[in-house]
Formats: C-alpha cells, sequence, structure tokens
C-alpha cells in the first residue's frame, strides 16, 4: 500500500463542504475550532476543522487511525515524532540566517542530526506499537523503505561522525578585561566543587542549588564568534569536515514526511482537546456512520465547547439521550427556558459535523447520519426590531434553508419565531413542520409551541426536565416523553404557595 | 558541623509544628511567664524554650539527663553561654549589613555578595574557635566537651586562613580561567570555572604555563557591545562558582543559626535560674522515673510562676503519691488549689524539657503528654452553649491524648448542674484512668468526689486546700478528704469585711 496522506484514503479531500461561519457560530463548533487552532502555532489548523468529508470510506479511514492513537505508545511515537522534526526545522531556520558562517554550518549539522533521530525513532516506534490502522501501517512502510534509501544512510552517517567529532572539542578560555586567551584545555579542576568542598563542613541541611540564571544565549556574539574562530584554528580538521557538510546536505528532510507531520496534527490537536474531559470521565465513542440510514441515536452526548468550560470550573456535565427509529424523523424539544434545549439541539449539531470529521464524539455510543449539508436558524440579535419585520425576516432565512436543504440534510431550528404572536407562531410552524415532514430531512426544532410535539408520525417529542423537589435546580436533561406543559409549571406554582391545595388552607374561609 | 546541644544525635528542631493542644496548655499553666523569665525580648530564645517545653514529652530520660548535666556547664559558666550566644548573633547580623544580591541573577554581583558576607563572618567563626580552645577544659558535660573538641579541630588557624585564601583567588585579579565546549549553532556552553594556576602549584599546573597554543582576542576599548558580551561570558563563567559560594555563605550562616538555636534554651535556663533564685526560690534538678512507673512525690513545690509575679517565695507543698491515678483536690476558693494544680504542671514540663524545678526535691514518671482542661470565663463570642463548648474542648482532648499522659483538670464539667456534672465527671474520668491516663482534678463536684471516695480505691489520693481552724486559708494544699461545705462564703465575707487587705494571689487568676 502506498502512503500518501494521513487525513485521506485516497487523494480527495477536494469539494467536501463547509458550513458557513454563522453554522458553526450556532452549533458553538467555532469556539471549538478556534481553541484546536490556537494549540498549534507554526500551522493553521482551521483548514482541516472547516472542510467536512461526507464519504463513509474517509470517515473509517480517520476513525482507524484515531483508534490507533489511543494507544498510548502510539501516541507517544507520533507526539515526539512532530516534536523532534519541529526542533530540526526550527534549527535549519536559525542555519539560513545565522550570521557567522561557522555557526550556521553547525546549525545544519544540528537540524540533521534532530531530523535523522526523529526518522530513526519513528520507524523505531512504529514497529515496536504495530499499529492496526491502513494510514499508519502505510506510514509505517514508507518510513522502512526511507531509513534504508542510501541518501538517507549517508546523511545518517555523516551526521553521526561529524558531531562526535565537535563535542569532543574542550577548549580553555581566561576571560581578562577587554581580551580573552583561548587554549587547550588541559584537565585543570573545577574550582566551583573545589570551593563548595571546603566550605562543606557548615552545611547543616540539604538545600540551596542555583540562584544566578545568566542570559540565555540570544544568538552570537561577536565576540563569541572571534573565540570560535580560534577554536577554529585549534581544531582546523573538524572544521574543515563541516564546511564540507553543509556543502553537500543543504536541505534534506523528506517532504512526505514533513508533510505528515502537518497533517497528523489534524488527530493530535483534536485529542488534546477532549484530553481534559476524558480525564474528568465523560465518555467520548466512535460512531458508527452512513450515508443512506436516518436511523439516529447517542447515548449520553453532551456539548462539548460547553463541557470544556463546564470541566474547568468542576461542574458535573450532562449527557443526553436520543433515537430515531422507523419513520421519525423531526424531534420537538420544549420544556423551561434555561432547561437545557438549546444545548441539546447543539449537541446533535455538533455530533455530526464532529462525526464526518473522522472524530471520536461526546456520547458511550452513536449511529449517526453523514448529512449532505447542516443548516441551522437560530435568532439573531441584531435582526429587524419590529414583530411583524421579525417574523417576515424569520420565514425567508428559513425559505432559503428549506430550498437549499436535501433529505440528507441536517436542520437544526431554535426558538423560530419566538418575538411572534403564538398564534402567527403556531401557523408559520405547522406550515414549516409540514414542508419539513415531506423534504425528510432530519430535524432537531426547539420550540416554546408545545403544539407541535406531536405534529406527525415523522415528529419525536421530547423535553427539558424539572429537578421535581427543587423547581429552582436545572437538571439540564432532556428526555423522550409527551410534552405536557404542566410538571414543571406545577412544580413552579408550589414554590410560590399557589397551588389548590396550598390555596385552600392559606386563603381565608 | 553540629552542636547537638539539645539531642547528643541529633538538631533541635526550633520550628516543629506545636501540638495542637499546646496553645491552651501555655494559656492554661501560664507558662509565658515563664518563657518570658527566659526570653526577655530575644525571640529565637522564646521560640526555642516554647518549643522545648511543649516537646519535652517526647523526650526520654537520657536525653534529659544530658540537658541536665548541659545546663549544669551553662549555669557554672554563664558569661561563656552569653559570650558565644552573641557571637552567633553578630554573624547572623551581618547579613543585614551585607545585602548580598540572592534575588539577583547576575552571577558578578551575587559572588561579590556572598564574598563580602564570608567576610563579615570571618571574625566571629574566629571567635567562636578561640572560645572553645580556651574553655574546652573547663565544662565537663558530654554535650559542651563535644562541641568545644569539634569547633577547636575544624576551625583551626589553618582552616581560617583557608577562607581568605579563598576569597582572595575569588577576586580573579589575572583573569577568570574556564572550560567551555560547543553546543548547538557552536555556541560556547558548559561553561566550569578552573583553579587558578599558581607558579608553585603541582607538576602538572607547571606544565600547562608551558608552551600550549594559545591565540587571544583582543576587543577595541571603544567597543562597548563587546565589553558588554564579554561581561556575559564572566558572568557564566563564574556562574557556578557564585551559586556554590552563596551556598557556602548560606552554609555558614546557618550554622550560626544552628548554634544559636542549641545555645538558647542554655542560655535562657541561665536567665531563669538568675529569676528565681533572685526572689528566694529553690531549685533542684528533677529525677525522671520510667514511664508507667507511676511516680509522683516532691517535697517544697514551689509554683514559678506566681514566684516570678509575686516577686517572693510562694507556699510550697509537699505529695506522695506514687501509685495514685486520679488526684482529687477539693476545698476553698482561693484556697491555692489551682496554684498546686498548676505548680504541678509546670515542674513536669520543665522536668521533661531538661530544666530544673522549682522544689527541694521531685521525682515524677515520664508523661507523654502534658493536657489541660480549664474552666473558661464566659466568652460572649461563643454560639453554642458553655456547657456545649467545655464537652467539645474535652473531646479535643480525647482525641489526641495518650496513654501516660497527665491531664490536669481544674473545676471541668461545672457549666451545668452539679449532678449531671458529677455523672460526666465520673463517666470520663473512670475512662481516663483505666486509659493509663494519670488525672489531677481540682473539683467542687461533691457528688463526684464523693461517689470517688465511698469507694476509695487505692490508686485515689485526695487533697484539700489546707484550711485552719481559725477559717484562716495558709494555701497549702494537704492530703484530706473532701468535705461537703464549700468556702465561697469565706472568700466573700474575706472580700467584703477586710477590704484593705491585699487580696491574696490577686495578681494571677486563682
Amino acid at each position: 500500500m502506498i502512503f500518501r496522506s494521513i487525513l485521506f484514503e485516497d487523494v480527495g479531500g477536494v469539494g467536501d463542504p463547509q458550513e458557513p461561519p454563522e453554522v458553526l457560530h450556532d452549533l458553538g463548533l467555532d469556539a471549538i475550532i478556534d481553541a484546536i487552532a490556537a494549540s498549534r502555532r507554526d500551522d493553521d489548523l482551521t483548514p482541516l476543522f472547516r472542510s467536512r468529508p461526507t464519504r463513509e470510506a474517509t470517515v473509517v479511514y480517520r476513525q482507524a487511525i484515531m483508534r490507533d492513537l489511543d494507544t498510548p505508545a502510539i501516541a507517544e511515537t507520533i507526539a515526539s515524532f512532530c516534536d523532534a522534526l519541529g526542533t530540526a526545522r526550527r534549527r535549519l531556520t536559525l542555519s539560513t540566517q545565522a550570521y557567522y558562517p561557522l555557526s550556521g554550518r553547525r546549525w545544519l549539522l544540528d537540524a540533521m542530526d534532530t531530523y535523522c533521530e526523529a526518522v530513526r525513532r519513528l520507524r523505531q516506534g512504529l514497529h515496536d506499537t504495530t499499529p492496526r490502522s491502513s494510514g499508519l501501517r502505510a506510514l509505517s512502510n514508507y518510513v522502512n523503505d526511507y531509513c534504508a534509501s542510501d541518501p538517507f544512510t549517508t546523511l545518517a552517517s555523516d551526521v553521526r561522525d561529524l558531531c562526535q567529532s565537535l563535542s569532543a572539542i574542550q577548549v580553555g578560555l581566561v576571560l581578562h578585561d577587554g581580551s580573552v586567551t583561548v587554549r587547550g584545555y588541559e584537565g585543570e579542576p573545577d574550582y566551583s566543587a573545589v570551593v563548595a568542598d571546603f566550605f562543606a563542613k557548615f552545611r547543616q541541611r540539604a538545600g540551596g542549588g542555583r540562584r544566578t540564571n545568566p542570559r540565555p544565549s540570544s544568538g552570537m556574539t561577536h565576540v563569541e564568534a572571534g573565540i570560535l574562530h580560534r577554536v577554529a584554528r585549534l581544531h582546523p580538521t573538524v572544521f574543515a569536515v563541516l564546511e564540507d557538510f553543509a556543502a553537500r546536505h543543504a536541505n534534506a528532510f523528506d517532504e512526505t514526511l514533513v508533510t505528515f507531520e502537518r497533517e497528523v496534527q489534524f488527530y493530535l490537536a483534536y485529542r488534546e482537546y477532549i484530553a481534559p474531559l476524558r480525564a474528568a470521565g465523560l465518555p467520548f465513542c466512535y460512531p458508527t456512520v452512513s450515508t443512506t440510514s436516518k436511523h439516529e441515536s447517542s447515548r449520553q452526548g453532551f456539548d462539548l465547547a460547553l463541557a470544556r468550560q463546564l470541566v474547568g470550573r468542576h461542574v458535573p456535565v450532562v449527557g443526553n439521550d436520543y433515537h430515531l427509529d422507523g419513520p421519525e424523523r423531526l424531534i420537538v424539544v420544549t420544556g423551561p427556558n434555561q432547561g437545557g434545549k438549546t444545548t441539546f439541539a447543539r449537541t446533535v449539531g455538533q455530533l455530526h459535523y464532529l462525526a464526518s470529521l473522522g472524530c471520536p464524539v461526546p456520547g458511550e455510543e452513536a449511529r449517526l447520519l453523514l448529512c449532505d449539508r447542516i443548516f441551522t436558524h437560530f435568532e439573531r440579535a441584531e435582526d429587524v426590531e419590529t414583530a411583524s419585520g421579525k417574523l417576515r425576516d424569520d420565514l425567508v432565512r428559513i425559505r432559503a434553508v428549506l430550498d437549499a436543504a436535501t433529505p440528507a440534510s441536517l436542520i437544526i431550528l431554535n426558538e423560530t419565531f419566538a418575538s411572534t404572536t403564538v398564534r402567527d407562531a403556531l401557523v408559520a410552524s405547522r406550515r414549516i413542520m409540514t414542508r419539513l415532514s415531506e423534504l425528510d430531512a432530519l430535524t432537531v426544532s426547539v420550540t416554546f409551541l408545545d403544539e407541535l410535539a406531536n405534529f406527525d408520525a415523522k415528529t419525536v417529542s421530547m423535553v427539558a426536565l424539572m429537578d421535581a423537589d427543587d423547581p429552582d435546580r436545572r437538571t439540564f436533561h432532556v428526555e423522550r416523553r409527551p410534552a405536557d406543559g404542566v410538571s414543571y409549571a406545577l412544580a413552579v406554582a408550589r414554590r410560590h404557595g399557589l397551588t389548590y391545595d396550598q390555596l385552600k388552607e392559606r386563603l381565608p374561609r | 558541623m553540629k552542636a547537638h546541644l539539645m539531642f547528643p544525635d541529633r538538631d533541635f528542631d526550633a520550628d516543629a509544628e506545636l501540638p495542637s493542644h499546646a496553645a491552651i496548655l501555655i494559656e492554661d499553666l501560664e507558662l509565658e511567664t515563664i518563657v518570658a523569665a527566659m526570653a526577655g525580648d530575644d525571640e529565637v530564645i522564646r521560640r526555642v524554650t516554647t518549643a522545648a517545653l511543649m516537646a519535652g514529652p517526647r523526650n526520654d530520660a537520657d536525653v534529659i539527663r544530658y540537658r541536665q548535666a548541659a545546663m549544669a556547664d551553662a549555669l557554672g559558666h554563664a558569661d561563656l553561654m552569653t559570650e558565644l550566644y552573641n557571637t552567633a548573633v553578630r554573624a547572623l547580623d551581618s547579613r543585614r549589613r551585607q545585602w548580598w544580591g540572592a534575588a539577583s541573577r547576575y552571577a558578578s554581583s551575587v559572588l561579590h555578595g556572598a564574598v563580602e558576607l564570608l567576610r563579615l563572618c570571618l571574625d566571629p567563626l574566629s571567635e567562636i574557635a578561640r572560645l572553645a580552645r580556651a574553655n574546652a577544659g573547663e565544662v565537663e558535660s558530654e554535650a559542651f566537651r563535644t562541641l568545644f573538641a569539634m569547633l577547636a579541630s575544624e576551625l583551626s588557624p589553618e582552616y581560617l586562613a583557608g577562607i581568605v585564601a579563598h576569597l582572595d583567588a575569588l577576586r580573579f585579579r589575572s583573569g577568570v580561567p574556564v572550560s567551555v565546549g560547543l553546543g548547538p549553532g557552536n555556541e560556547l556552553t558548559d561553561f566550569v570555572l578552573r583553579q587558578q594556576q599558581t607558579p608553585e602549584g603541582p607538576a602538572w599546573q607547571r606544565l600547562f604555563t608551558r608552551q600550549r597554543p594559545s591565540y587571544t582576542l583582543r576587543l577595541d576599548s571603544r567597543d562597548e557591545a563587546g565589553a558588554r558580551a564579554l561581561g556575559e561570558l564572566r558572568d557564566r563563567g563564574v556562574s557556578l562558582v557564585a551559586d556554590a559560594l552563596a551556598d557556602s555563605a548560606e552554609h555558614v550562616l546557618s550554622f550560626f543559626t544552628m548554634l544559636r538555636t542549641e545555645l538558647a534554651f542554655y542560655v535562657g535556663g541561665v536567665a531563669l535560674h538568675r529569676a528565681l533564685t533572685n526572689v528566694g526560690v529553690p531549685t533542684c534538678v528533677p529525677a525522671p522515673a520510667l514511664p508507667g512507673t507511676g511516680r509522683r512525690s516532691f517535697t517544697g513545690l514551689r509554683d514559678p510562676v506566681l514566684a516570678l509575679h509575686l516577686q517572693h517565695d510562694p507556699v510550697a507543698n509537699d505529695c506522695h503519691a506514687d501509685g495514685r491515678g486520679l488526684i482529687v483536690i477539693t476545698g476553698a476558693n482561693q484556697g491555692g488549689k489551682s496554684t498546686f494544680l498548676r505548680s504541678v504542671g509546670v515542674a513536669q514540663l520543665l522536668m521533661q524539657c531538661g530544666l530544673f524545678v522549682t522544689a527541694e526535691t521531685f521525682t515524677a514518671d515520664l508523661c507523654s503528654g502534658v493536657f489541660t482542661h480549664y474552666k473558661r470565663a464566659e466568652d460572649a463570642s461563643l454560639v453554642s452553649g458553655k456547657f456545649d463548648e467545655e464537652l467539645s474542648r474535652m473531646a479535643d482532648v480525647t482525641r489526641s491524648i495518650q496513654p501516660h499522659a497527665l491531664l490536669l483538670l481544674n473545676e471541668s464539667f461545672a457549666a451545668t448542674s452539679a449532678r449531671e456534672g458529677s455523672e460526666i465527671a465520673r463517666q470520663v474520668t473512670q475512662a481516663l484512668v483505666e486509659a493509663q491516663v494519670r488525672v489531677i482534678f481540682v473539683t467542687h463536684l461533691y457528688d463526684f468526689a464523693h461517689t470517688v471516695f465511698e469507694r476509695s480505691p487505692d490508686d485515689v489520693l485526695f487533697l484539700r486546700a489546707e484550711r485552719r481552724a481559725d477559717r484562716q486559708r495558709t494555701f497549702k494544699v494537704v492530703q484530706g478528704e473532701p468535705l461537703q461545705t464549700s468556702f465561697g462564703a469565706d472568700v466573700y465575707d474575706e472580700v467584703f469585711s477586710n477590704m484593705d487587705a491585699p487580696a491574696p494571689a490577686g495578681a494571677v487568676r486563682p
């Protein structure tokens, strides 16, 4: 098998859909992608997370690699390679920027040394950890072949010999005011140790250590360069070999491995993003995906962006279940404000988005449609102010969604028509529900209209629950059940002493 | 170099955490008075003596005898103690005079500061060495003989001259000699300061002053950037030695800190002895008995706290309570019961930390801890009830108490009815005594006292505040069964009928 890319099983990736920024914002995905991109300084990972493959083969290819990386030894192998290659690249940059040639040539050698070691460790690591994914196995074969190739073995042996010679050099300096004498070092004792030893008898307990912190080198000064020149005169042979090395190995990095290092950040960065959540005990799973089946389910799914915040503040994260069977396509979510309805709708959107990227998704298990497009309609703060203008604006936007959506799309509607009268909202909503039902697209609709909850056979009612004992406490549980609109209203009334029994008791007879 | 004046084999830790009940113990026994007499306004002596008093119950009889012997030397050479102690204090003061840039990351300023600090320590070091040599034959205790011998040999004239030589060499008048290697980018790395070559040095040094190829880089005198770069290289060169010397200076100061700490206890003991002798209070070296032997006998025991307050020799008591797990003390208010209780507690603590006690003779077994539970004055800030608070403190005590501890109860369980208080007192004391805790209980709970007396077990001793036939109190505590009547009326009468007379023991809480 030929290794091409760690992101695609073939040359693909061209023409994958990209959801517009509003959709990512509505679903809270923009925050996730920004945070992931911010974790990498050198490369912008945003494009890798913005285009969403909708082919089962690509998702399966990526999931297998993600699963391999769940093995710590494999993840460690890949991460070390990336770290080392990053160091090698920085040193290569230094070699071209160095002002003093004696320094630049050494940076090149150091870059190649780091590179060779990185490649060797990657080869050994992939061999020892036996990945199962076709992607990493193809990479392993590729690295094996590369390590045995002539250019690499020549480079590696040149690097080794020269590094040994240079690291053996030790010279003596005598630093005066205004001058430095450079000469051979002949084994004079370490005076710091002599001094420490002389005063050791006063020592009462362990302690001490570094307090001075000499300025870390910020490039070579002309004084240092002058000293280096004199060191080269003391060791002319070694420095001649160094010059020859620089002429022969200007840039020897392998292009395929460099591309791999960049692309594999997609996996590493996502895994780093969810690591604190996994550490907090939250479940993630590899969803079963299909481009055709609309029989969906998710167990204990949660809003990834919200969970990141909650885990940081040590607040428990609530997961929710849902499933769609037979003809069911439309989830209508009702319940009290601040009860977790919008969070649930976002969660469904995120699950689909992340699943088609090939990422592990929140929850214990999931079966999801690889939808062709994701549409959202969330209330916009900056919209028109009059009620009729608002209704019109909402309808215009929904019309656009319905025109573009296909039966394979996912549509998330959040509190559509919230600023309109109940009558208007009911009329408009029913008509839209009819169209959605005809379209047969997957839909989540968050609404205050309980009447929509049993619209037709394709409709599933889900309700955000309240805690019976303490109506002030929000549970964020959203459950599949009829929308009676009563359980929470009663609870709130009881808290205010307004139930029938309470009033009978309290009011004068 | 260790002084080991407090323990034959280890340092004294003046910063060890005090036992959880220490604050209550200090307050109830008014130990501040003792500590103040020992320390004056010296914070270190205050800290050390407080720690020594509180940690005393952890000492075995050998440690106590080790300190008793050293204390005898200290009392016999009071001036020497002061000189040694003051020399250590002077050395420690040099840190204040020499700011040495411990916070600086510049090696040269750290090095300079450390050199100056060590220079300031030279004189105190010589002085300590001189005192040790002069008095090595004068002292008799193992502690001081070992210390003086060690100081005399470690701080020999040759060693002190060696310090001067190193401090001189560290001025680097003929340049800073270092060895370096080549790191990434061929930048200079692994700076190691090398010992300066001296013409009269060993063979390899002369060899290395001979011909070896060398190249010298000279900077233009106007090259300021170059001078700065060279300065940085020097800093890297002296960085390790600066750290080493700064550590060394810290070590020397820590040596003086240690010496001061170990001496503080004896300087404090000398001061306390002087304060007590001045007011005519006799002292003796107590005889510690092994834990669990149940010894507690003394003659002429005074309360040193009362003595220091009154500035005269107070009432002395005798008591033979060997084998008694419980001592119940009853009798008139302001009859000397509390003073007696305190004198027993304080003497126990003084003995266990190795000090003398204010008695003619004193022996007691070593206890695992001294605990107190005293009636508290009403505290308005308390939310919980007074009895609740009292029992909560008792619960604290029972959580930390161990077998062979000494528990001093002063009118405990008085914040409820006498009957209830008695019942609780009976249950608590019985449980404690059976748990090998030695209890001394000053009480007005006559139900309790009588119940115990009627059963009259062999291991209970009953004491009573003495009252003569003319109803005059002597403030002595003598053996005697509990009487039903309290003497509160007496006190009332005394206070109201004879208002000119000074209130006995009025300066301290009765």
